[in-house]
């Protein structure tokens, strides 16, 4: 436990207050509710924790011993041992949000440093200090560009192959604005339509477009002529991107994107079984006084010194309260630290070099499962690092073998779209070897033949 | 002197992690769809360790000295919390993976709803919101779900006390509710006059931050409680100042509809610089079926031999998502850790000195500073940074003055209601000896304020950079490095 | 303090020049001191928009504060002043010539009957400043 009192130290303090007891510092308390018997287990001792998570822990079949295909929005990256090194500073970890920037110069620059890296890897000209989430990022676009129209376009055309959580969340975050519209993702829609199938639903009342790059999966489009159409309605495209993909393929910026959101979990996070994760939030110049959340900025000191501090919180909850536009008060501060670190040190070489292996390695397995009895690739795009395939039986079940083998098998598509039974979403990274790709084949090979 | 940043330093051709050649043959890249130009810096890895670790030793923090920032339970976070989140059962575990294989983390998201059900009183719990301020979300979003669900549609007001979080009111601007400002009456409670006033069947719901952000126990909490409650409406407890109510009294008994917890303030989870959070919320029965999915449960009973199925379960009228999967998870384990390593007993010895510490320096400095609202407090208390014989002096001042002596500045300006306002909440974790210093230092920084002004007027004066023009930087807007790739 | 005697101001401190049926409005040298350094200013109205006098036709922003600038009186909007965007400091420095944010065709000019002249808002100032 960590309360340092001595039972004298205790005793000199409640006289200094001019009590007697503890319990008398409790007296606004209602007395029938005041000092509940709380039925939690009894206190452990470090080791006797240690021990309790370990087993904890240990219950679970985790992507060290199993082979990992499976993504969907959360990915199996190398992470190097430099990153979280420097994560275990407690000067970083156990610092507060920087409000008093003299003595937060380290939290702020590396922020600093982290929108920058964002903003070059998205080709976008501003990014903020990172939201919760890249689900939360999306929604947070939406909510944007209701404001930016204050309120006035009542339409959110959402592509359904833009990630369903990312979909449900924007849901969630739109369902307090009235006489709100979103649509795109309707079950009747086609989930493989292509961007110009988005092109008609746009209109002089849709405030944005929000499509995924690579999309969830993982087809890549040009959306230059999406962008054209969207900008001539007068509305914003949002693009929801993988950061890794990024390294090699051209940034959203190049095509028109207004706002590039995506999950920085692949820069360097762990799965942590689904967080804490990274939400990218890039724009174009336009909007920066429209950004939630924080963001960091260079001045100076009355001694002309370099410095930076936390800037536009004006626009923020505790100065605006019920007319901000956001509630948000943290970033992900540390997990952006993370990213930061991650991009640095592999740097521009680095960046490129992990998405290509994935590109190689990710064409390598499609085209031999294409070759399998029973199994073909299903989709007509380029891809980066993911694929649906058509399977001969149901995911689970294929699923459920390949765990026999140690294998984690891909996303089972008929979660989030019923039509897309036996379609499985699978993702290959620098992670995974060709002996490992092999095996997979080998065991769907045989799966096919039970 | 100001470090280079990280583009600065930046060397063509240097390279801080290398990868393996690719092992299968080399597929034909997309031409079409390749980036010309990949504009980011080329370091070592000596380069960014020490980059980084600089920049860290320019950080105050928990580990560096006290930090009484009031509102923000700035409490020592213990590393064996960081050890079991890493663990690689935790760690390296696939969000989507199949239940079967995730066994350990469900039961352990399982018993850590359980737990804060029981610390605080309330019948379910979500794990998914991602902080304090989407927990907030989370509750208001519940509130307005659950009238809707009863065709109670003309709830359109929120009621928020004066002395509240500004998240209280984005909040329920975001969520299209009208907010109700009620004032503070004199000695620091919610106004019980005003409250009745608009009390009526617009009334969706109250958001009440109890000890509110003065640092006091409500006396009428009960009243307010059962004010909204006859109007139809529900009460929404902000969870930020649970750290004083552990073991002391729970929420749920006083009435509260719904709450959201801060792992990272109550239960030593760190704060990272910003983030990441993590803000679970709690619910009665009756609004159990709104909550954001899907949480932890119990799929299949256990019985002597086996243990039971923990799988994934939605409730009936769920909001909906609220972020991607279920939570901050790692957060999780860490305040998982930190509950079982303090048991019944523990939580209620947390929240006594947490109240003590506060007590303590308050009757320390109440002959030297003006107190708001002086009354026994809870966890912190507000002190006004203001002299009438020292006029220019201001509670910035003072907080910059602090940083001289390594000692983190309180909240400042907050909350709004009081004149120039020093938040002070030192937590448990600190000792007599620390609190006797920082005592000790005020003291002395009141006296300076009288004898010598400018000391305070030019502080800080031994950190890397001094008051920075905050002015410059809004209007100048620079949000990112120089580059010379995009020069 | 600056409170030139042709305006008119409102008790929410903006000022009113009025020229035949046209208004201008901007904020007085009193709010912008108090608000202290403007880093930005949005104009939320257009050109051509009717709008009704206690709307929002601004926002300012400081570093440490945020203000809604609020119409005093009703009509349409001839005119809004695009230049503020980038030049937000002259709300500071020139509050009743550079600074003026919007100009509005009267649809009711009796609101101006409600306004206060220089010396009741020098007194206005001087109540509030304890």
């Amino acid at each position: 436990m960590y309360i340092p009192h001595t039972d004298a130290e205790r005793e000199a303090m409640l006289r200094t207050i001019g009590v007697k007891s503890l319990d008398e510092l409790f007296q606004d308390v209602p007395a029938e509710f005041r000092f509940p018997k709380l039925d939690l287990p009894p206190a452990l001792t470090e080791m006797e924790a240690v021990a309790q998570l370990q087993e904890l822990a240990g219950a679970n079949e985790n992507t060290r011993d199993l082979v990992c295909f499976l993504g969907a929005g959360a990915y199996n990256h190398f992470i190097p041992a430099a990153v979280d090194s420097l994560l275990r500073r407690g000067e970083f970890f156990t610092a507060y949000t920087p409000y008093q920037p003299e003595v937060a110069q380290g939290t702020l620059q590396a922020i600093f440093e982290y929108q920058s890296l964002v903003a070059n890897l998205t080709g976008m000209d501003v990014s903020n200090a990172s939201h919760y989430d890249g689900a939360t990022a999306a929604a947070e676009a939406a909510v944007l560009a209701y404001h930016h129209f204050r309120g006035k376009r009542g339409k959110i055309v959402l592509s359904p192959s833009l990630n369903p959580m990312f979909r449900a969340t924007v849901r969630t975050y739109m369902d307090g604005y009235e006489g709100l519209v979103l649509t795109g993702d309707e079950a009747s829609v086609d989930p493989f339509l292509t961007p110009e199938d988005l092109i008609p639903m746009v209109d002089q009342n849709t405030s944005m477009v929000a499509v995924q790059y690579p999309d969830f999966f993982g087809r890549v489009f040009d959306y230059t002529a999406l962008a054209k159409a969207v900008h001539e309605a007068g509305a914003l495209l949002v693009v929801a991107v993988n950061p890794t993909a990024l390294g090699m393929l051209k940034a959203p910026g190049e095509f028109g994107a207004d706002i590039v959101v995506g999950e920085g979990q692949p820069l360097g996070i762990p799965m942590s079984f689904g967080g804490p994760y990274l939400g990218l939030f890039a724009t174009k110049n336009d909007f920066i006084r429209k950004i939630a959340g924080r963001l960091v900025g260079e001045t100076v000191d009355a001694q002309g010194r370099r410095g930076y501090v936390l800037t536009l919180t004006a626009r923020e909850q505790h100065i605006r309260r019920e007319k901000a536009t956001s509630n948000i008060c943290t970033n992900q501060g540390l997990i952006a630290l993370a990213s930061a670190v991650y991009m640095s040190l592999l740097g521009k070489h680095g960046l490129r070099k992990v998405a290509e292996l994935c590109y190689h390695k990710a064409h390598y397995a499609a085209s031999r499962i294409n070759q399998i009895e029973g199994y073909s690739l299903c989709a007509n795009a380029p891809f980066f690092h993911e694929f649906v395939v058509c399977c001969p039986k149901p995911v689970s079940e294929i699923n459920a073998h390949l765990l026999d083998h140690g294998i984690l098998g891909g996303y089972d598509l008929s979660k989030d779209y019923p039509e897309l039974s036996n379609h499985m979403l699978l993702a290959v990274t620098e992670m995974n070897s060709k002996e490992e790709i092999d095996m997979l084949c080998d065991v769907l090979a045989e799966v096919n033949h039970e | 002197m100001s470090d280079p940043t990280i583009f600065e330093m930046s060397s063509p051709g240097r390279i801080g992690a290398r990868f393996p050649e690719p092992d299968v043959p080399l597929a034909e890249l997309p031409q079409e769809f390749l980036r010309e130009n990949l504009p980011m810096p080329e370091l070592s890895e000596i380069d960014v360790i020490r980059h980084f670790t600089n920049l860290s030793r320019k950080n105050y923090a928990i580990d560096v000295g006290f930090y009484p920032l009031g509102s923000c339970t700035m409490k020592y976070n213990p590393r064996v919390n960081e050890e079991m989140a890493r663990l690689p059962g935790f760690a390296h575990t696939h969000p989507l993976q199949p239940i079967e294989t995730v066994q350990g983390n469900l039961a352990m998201m399982y018993e850590l709803q359980e737990w804060l059900k029981e610390i605080s009183g309330f019948k379910a719990v979500t794990l998914q919101p991602a902080a304090g301020a989407q927990g907030e979300f989370t509750g208001v979003m519940i509130i307005r779900a659950y009238h809707r669900s009863r065709g109670d549609l003309q709830r359109t007001k929120i009621i928020i006390p004066d002395s509240a979080h500004g998240t209280n009111p984005a909040t329920s601007a975001m969520s299209g509710f009208e907010v109700v400002p009620v004032p503070t009456d004199a000695d620091g409670n919610v106004d019980m006059a005003a409250l009745r006033a608009v009390c009526d069947e617009h009334v969706a719901g109250l958001m009440l931050t109890n000890p509110n952000t003065l640092g006091l126990f409500d006396c009428n909490v009960k009243e307010v409680v059962d004010l909204i409650h006859n109007c139809g409406g529900l009460v929404y407890g902000d969870g930020a100042n649970l750290n004083a109510l552990l073991g002391i009294v729970r929420p749920g008994d006083l009435g509260f509809d719904v709450m959201h917890y801060n792992l990272h303030k109550t239960f030593s989870t760190p704060h990272g610089g910003g983030g990441p959070g993590s803000g679970p919320v709690g619910v009665t029965e009756a609004l159990a079926e709104f909550l954001p999915g899907p949480i932890a449960g119990i799929v299949e009973e256990g019985d002597e031999e086996m243990a039971p199925l923990y799988g994934w379960v939605m409730p009936a009228k769920s909001i909906g998502r609220v972020k991607s999967f279920f939570g901050q998870f790692g957060m999780m384990v860490r305040a998982y850790t930190y509950i079982s390593m303090y048991g019944p007993d523990g939580m209620r010895s947390i929240a006594e000195h947490a109240v003590l510490n506060a007590n303590y320096l308050l009757a320390r400095l109440r002959d030297t500073y003006k107190v708001a609202y002086d009354r026994v407090c809870m966890h912190e208390f507000v002190l006004e940074g203001h002299f009438a014989d020292a006029p220019e002096i201001h509670a910035l001042d003072i907080a910059k003055r602090l940083i001289d002596y390594n000692i983190h500045p309180p909240t400042n300006y907050f909350p709004l209601i009081v004149k120039e306002a020093l938040m002070i909440e030192p937590t448990e974790t600190e000792s007599k000896q620390v609190l006797d210093q920082f005592a000790e230092v005020m003291v002395k920084i009141a006296e300076e304020a009288r004898t010598s002004p400018e000391l305070l007027k030019s502080a800080p004066h031994n950190t890397p950079v001094g008051r920075l023009d905050e002015v410059k930087a809004a209007r100048d807007l620079v949000l990112c490095c120089w580059v010379p790739d995009k020069a | 303090m600056n409170i030139p005697a042709n305006l008119k101001y409102a008790e929410t401190d903006e000022w009113v020049l009025v020229e035949g049926n046209v208004a201008t409005i901007g904020i007085s040298d009193h709010a912008q001191d108090q608000l202290s350094d403007i880093v930005f200013v949005e104009i939320v109205v257009s050109e051509g928009d009717t709008v009704k006098k206690g709307a929002t036709c601004a926002t300012l922003e400081s570093v440490k504060a945020a203000a809604d600038v609020n119409l005093p009186v009703s009509g349409k909007v001839v005119a809004i002043n695009e230049d503020l965007a980038q030049t937000p400091e002259v709300v500071n420095s020139d509050p009743y010539g550079k600074a003026w944010m919007v100009k509005v065709e009267l649809a009711n000019p009796g609101e101006l009957t409600g306004m206060m002249d220089a010396a009741a808002y020098e007194k206005y100032c001087a109540e509030r400043s304890h």
